[in-house]
């Protein structure tokens, strides 16, 4: 059993990290512009394809810092090319516009690497089990993937509290119209922003890319999720996200491994639900099958009893 | 130094600025005197590039309409909005360090330093790493002002500094303001009351229904009884 507990907690650390590096982005983007960018998870999946594609070419290392700064590069250019047109013509432009722009990815993902998984596996420098707990192994790409992350985000922390640029975002955070009165150029911070948040979402695709799939639908399959965690954390919250993160990915980590169902729970109360009763098969489902619908029951939980979220500030 | 020349904005619809003309001085203090709605703060506004517009605006002999705000700012033009937009995460340091427009601030050159509002404003001094939202009212007016003169401008714009002050803070404003114009900035003070405008002022505008209705010097203002009923008194 704490073998259990242990492994999962490792592995929804893992996962919430992960969930996280694509959540604070999306998070900072939507606290600044007021945009939610249906496409943010896209830069996900394209970091995934850019870094086992730069792999093939010349390995893993330079590919975990090149992916990631052309995902940035692309999400600058979508800012300054795109988005920043379609502000003009309000909110609803703008998500219909990312909206289109997920799909563009999802296509030209097809069209270059096809429609099947691709065989982005576990580069062979990081595929070595780092430590022995209880007997099991536990794989160094999964220790490399929480080093980077806590990294990444200690970094990214002390820039935001300790530089004059950081200063200016986070002041841009609740009037960036008054950091443009000042003599601050907003715009250029939009663009910056926007490149951070992608770059954090490729960084994320890179080291998530090889432990879950890379297939063209990862990023549909991933962006709710991350929605959930934006909602959940309350939208325009760094810290909200982060602890949404780490629920969810711990939450869901643990329901995968427990082989529990409500006909087990009732059976302690001895209830017993006879096989013939409608609600037999409802109560039968164990809680691993039901374990994707629980980031969606979450937000709608928690849209019910605190719609602004855990630590939600403003309206959306 | 400000030359705003038929000046015509909207909202939506509605025609909010018709034609407004004025200018201010080099070292000059003018008011902008009106009702709520009028369009005071629109004005100013319009002048900082945060409202499109169609006119002339003319800064140090330059035409400004239709360039950023912030380019706005780093061409001398300072704006202190009636809402004050004080950062309440950053500390009350931190909320004056972004008035500085560049790292390459050459704090020998200002008219402003920090420590000049440490040393006018004790009470900032002492509250330096509290966070900005945590201020009093009057605090965070004091603040919001001083913020724009790290920047050290050549014309300051304050919306409305006075309102839902209590009088003795009033006279601190009134101070700032006469301190601020001792240091060869020229101020644009947009109020409501008539009081501290006249006070300071060296020549006051009333507007109304979006146009310049009044233009002369305090005094004249003070012995015009028809133009302050119709277009001021509530």
């Amino acid at each position: 059993m704490l073998e259990i507990i242990t492994f999962s907690l490792l592995n929804g650390v893992v996962y919430g990290l992960l969930l996280f590096m694509v959540s604070s982005g999306l998070t900072l983007i939507f606290s600044l512009m007021g945009v939610l960018n249906f496409a943010h998870a896209s830069m996900f999946m394209l970091g995934a394809y850019f870094s086992y594609q730069i792999g093939t070419w010349i390995g893993f290392w330079p590919a975990l810092v090149i992916a990631p700064l052309l995902v940035g590069a692309i999400g600058a250019a979508v800012e300054r090319y795109g988005l920043r047109h379609v502000h003009k013509q309000g909110h609803v432009a703008e998500i219909l516009f990312t909206f289109g722009l997920a799909y563009l990815v999802a296509e030209s993902v097809i069209m270059i690497w096809g429609r099947n998984p691709i065989e982005n596996r576990v580069p062979a420098v990081i595929d070595f089990p780092a430590f022995l707990l209880f007997g099991t192994s536990y794989p160094a790409y999964k220790v490399l993937m929480m080093a980077i992350s806590v990294g990444m985000f200690a970094f990214l922390y002390l820039a935001f509290r300790r530089t004059r640029l950081g200063l200016i975002i986070r002041a841009a955070l609740t009037h960036p119209e008054m950091v443009g009165a000042l003599g601050h150029d907003v715009p250029r911070i939009f663009v910056l922003v926007f490149a951070i948040g992608s770059a954090l979402a490729g960084l994320a695709g890179v080291i998530g890319g090889f432990a879950l799939l890379t297939e063209p639908s990862m990023a549909a399959a991933l962006g709710p999720i991350v929605f959930v965690v934006v909602v959940v954390g309350g939208l325009g919250s760094i810290t909200g996200a982060f602890i949404a993160s780490m629920l969810i990915g711990i939450i869901q980590t643990f329901a995968v491994s427990l082989d529990y169902s409500l006909l087990d729970l009732l059976r302690v109360f001895h209830v017993v639900v006879s096989s013939d009763s409608a609600f037999h098969e409802v109560a039968a489902v164990k809680i691993a099958q039901a374990a994707p619908l629980i980031p969606y029951l979450l937000l709608v939980v928690i849209l019910i009893f605190r719609p602004r979220g855990l630590l939600g500030r403003r309206d959306a | 130094m400000l030359e705003v020349d038929a000046l015509h904005a909207y909202y939506g619809k509605s025609h909010i600025l018709q034609g407004v003309s004025f200018r201010v001085g080099e070292r000059e203090i003018v008011s902008l005197l009106g009702r709520n709605g009028a369009g005071r703060s629109t004005t100013i506004k319009t002048i900082m590039g945060l409202v499109q517009s169609q006119g002339a605006v003319r800064f140090k002999g330059q035409r400004i309409d239709g360039i950023k705000p912030h380019d706005i700012a780093r061409r001398g033009l300072g704006y202190v909005p009636e809402d004050r937009a004080i950062f309440p995460d950053l500390t009350v340091r931190e909320n004056l360090m972004l008035g500085l427009k560049s790292r390459r601030h050459n704090e020998r050159r200002s008219r402003w330093s920090l420590e000049d509002t440490f040393t006018l404003f004790p009470l900032l001094r002492e509250r330096a790493d509290a966070p900005g939202g945590v201020l009093s009212g009057g605090e965070q007016q004091m603040l919001t002002i001083c913020r724009t003169l790290m920047g050290d401008p050549d014309l300051v714009m304050v919306d409305e500094p006075t309102e839902g002050l209590a009088p003795k803070l009033v006279e601190l404003v009134r101070e700032l303001l006469l301190e601020i114009a001792k240091r060869g900035v020229a101020i644009l003070i947009v109020e409501q009351k008539l009081a501290i405008a006249l006070a300071i002022a060296q020549r006051v505008y009333v507007m109304g229904h979006g146009r310049i209705v009044f233009e002369g010097a305090p005094e004249a203002l003070r012995a015009n009884e028809a133009v302050r009923k119709e277009w001021l008194e509530v």
